[in-house]
């Protein structure tokens, strides 16, 4: 197989690669909204769909298709949202995208625009990334003034303005109506759908919600061709796809690769091994809200639908890599403070269950557990999921649920010596449960 | 008879909100930099959609006074054209907005899965034992607040903390105290930065 060239991250360990004058001077930069403002949007979104490029965001529903659906015959304004809330534990891609190359998905959301005939795009981003924002607006206001957004782009008619907006905080706000709701200056909560944004979105105009990675593709679809998109990877999965790795690893960080390359090499070989050669206990491919993978799975290629087929979601890309130090209990501890603590509190099941189920985890991790607490667990899960407005309520009980399925002995052993059977050095030294 | 069982109910016993209103502060209005930074960012918005303002115009108010007050949300609420009300809303849902008095650097250490896996609770036992503090608390000078908080999308660089708008990166347990003196004196200039800064850190 040929070496994997990166594009979405070229050149990014250069310093200036994040300016205008390097994107357009060493990356091609903005032809390809050159290009695309010479086709009608129609056929745009055709060669998006051919494309068949699925959402970065952590869905992975084909982005052609939700351009497709923005309602056309409206008289009301119609608006691209992009989502770079990025907060799903264990994924930092976005981050690198918009540091090291801003102006790729400052022009993703140009032709975003036009495809589907906006003329704002909403850029918004968390409020812990202010860094990135201060580099990202200063980049925009540069393609204003180089004439690659604002009125009369490139001489064709089109205008599109591209706005950072700041959030404040919240994991919810990556759920894209809880996101339109935050950019409309409410709490981030999710609404109920239909109707979809594409219908009644942002100020309940027709809207579509794209995350960054996803409208960085953008701009290489419509300068290289759809078939050059669909030669990269596995038949669906095509694309270059940013990989995040994270945790017991040598060099944690983002590689890009395509989809073909297997989760054994993006452990052993981009992220140079596990941490002190430590045995892989198992691995989470697509951030927190993913179900985990024993090593057996390592052969699995790293695509949406391979990853699905094994057991778990790609998701977001964020694999987190865990060796044998990590106690399974503790880990579903970690993970639902965190789904307790960002659960935005709108759906019952979600706000009290996932408190219900930190308590029990804390109990049982601290070692007053009790046998029947792991069918509680279970009960409380089984009561939240599919049962709530958004996907936050199955993701929060995936930990749960699937670290019972793959190491219930451990649960077991917890209950039965009454202490966490597997503590590690690199955790606190006094419990954490007890300070809640 | 009703079938639903007897409800001790007394005035003492009655559900209890835990809300607290913030405090009302000194009077508050915007300095002129400020109002004219917060008219240029709502004019992003369509007219009729100030509301889209608020979190930008919480973040002028609590940069201008360090916290945010009863007093600074009216402002902003008679800014945007909303209620007072659904400016306080706003305020106690987002994490990045304080209603007390904060220290002058706020150490938001990640507790998140990839932080934790490489020792960032260590870090926040480290940081409560040198400032004396538990999470939550600001030391006695003034100085630092000690806050937990979940993912910071760094998870390649753990253990993370976010100080003020600033990061510090890979933050080791044992690396803390000397990090917390090299803050007392260097300020801002301890910190590591966020590495993908490559323009400003080389």
């Amino acid at each position: 197989m040929m070496a994997y060239e990166p594009i979405l991250t070229s050149h990014i360990d250069e310093p200036g690669s994040s300016t205008l004058d390097f994107y357009v001077t060493r990356r091609r930069g903005y032809e390809g909204l050159r290009k695309a403002l010479t086709f009608g949007p129609g056929d745009l979104i055709e060669q998006v769909k051919a494309s068949g490029l699925r959402g970065r965001g952590g869905a992975g529903f084909p982005t052609g298709l939700k351009w497709q659906f923005v309602l056309k015959d409206t008289p009301k304004p119609k608006y691209i949202c992009c989502n770079a809330d990025e907060s799903e534990p264990g994924t930092f891609k976005d981050h690198v995208l918009m540091e090291r190359n801003p102006h790729l998905l400052i022009e993703g959301c140009a032709i975003a625009c036009y495809a589907i005939g906006a003329k704002v795009a909403y850029i918004y981003i968390r409020g812990e990334f202010y860094h990135v924002q201060e580099i990202l607006e200063a980049e925009i206001e540069k393609a204003y003034r180089a004439g690659f957004l604002g009125t009369n782009i490139l001489g064709s008619g089109f205008d599109c303005d591209v706005f950072v907006h700041r959030g404040a905080g919240a994991y919810e706000a990556g759920e894209e109506t809880a996101l339109i709701e935050s950019l409309e200056g409410k709490r981030a909560q999710p609404r109920i759908k239909p109707p979809f944004p594409a219908v009644a979105g942002l100020y309940q105009c027709p809207t579509a919600v794209n995350n960054v990675e996803t409208l960085c593709n953008v701009p290489l679809i419509v300068l290289n061709g759809p078939e050059w998109f669909t030669g990269l990877g596995p038949e669906k999965n095509g694309g270059p796809k940013l990989f995040c790795v994270s945790g017991h690893v040598k060099k944690p960080g983002v590689y890009e690769a395509s989809m073909s390359t297997t989760l054994r090499e993006l452990v052993y070989e981009h992220a140079g091994g596990m941490l002190d050669d430590r045995p892989l206990k198992a691995i989470i491919p697509g951030g927190s809200s993913v179900p985990l993978l024993l090593p057996d799975h390592l052969d699995t290629p790293a695509s949406f639908d391979h990853v699905q087929k094994a057991g778990s979601l790609l998701g977001s890309a964020g694999l987190i890599v865990l060796d044998d130090t990590v106690c399974m209990v503790w880990l579903a501890m970690n993970l639902l403070h965190f789904y307790r603590h960002e659960s935005c509190g709108k759906c019952t099941p979600c706000r009290e269950g996932t408190n219900w189920l930190f308590q029990l985890l804390g109990r049982i991790e601290s070692g007053e557990g009790q046998a029947k607490d792991l069918e509680l667990l279970l009960g409380v899960s089984s009561n939240i999921v599919g049962k709530t407005l958004c996907a936050f309520g199955d993701a929060a009980a995936t930990p749960v649920l699937s670290t019972m399925k793959l190491f219930r002995a451990e649960y077991e052993a917890h209950v039965r010596e009454g202490r966490c059977t597997l503590p590690a050095e690199w955790r606190a030294k006094r419990p954490v449960f007890a300070a809640h | 008879m009703s079938f639903h069982p007897a409800m001790d109910y007394a005035p003492a016993r009655f559900h209890k909100s835990g809300r607290t209103l913030a405090d009302e502060g000194p009077a508050f209005v915007y300095t002129p930099e400020n109002q004219a930074k917060f008219d240029a960012n709502v004019a992003r918005y369509p007219p009729e959609e100030r509301k889209s303002a608020v979190l930008y115009a919480l973040y002028l108010a609590q940069g201008q006074q360090g916290y945010l007050t009863a007093a600074a949300m009216r402002h902003v609420a008679e800014q945007i054209g909303c209620t007072a009300a659904e400016v306080e809303d706003v305020v106690s849902y987002y994490t990045m907005f304080f209603t007390k008095p904060v220290g002058t650097y706020v150490l938001n250490v990640c507790r998140t899965l990839s932080c934790a896996l490489r020792g960032a609770e260590r870090v926040t036992e480290e940081l409560c034992a040198t400032l004396g503090i538990k999470p939550g608390d600001t030391d006695p000078s003034g100085t630092f607040t000690l806050i937990e908080v979940e993912c910071l999308g760094a998870c390649d660089r753990a253990p993370v903390v976010m100080v003020n708008d600033d990061w510090h990166e890979c933050l080791a347990p044992e690396q803390v105290r000397e990090f917390i003196e090299a803050v007392r004196t260097n300020g801002r200039a301890a910190f590591t930065g966020c590495h993908l800064h490559k323009e400003t850190k080389g």
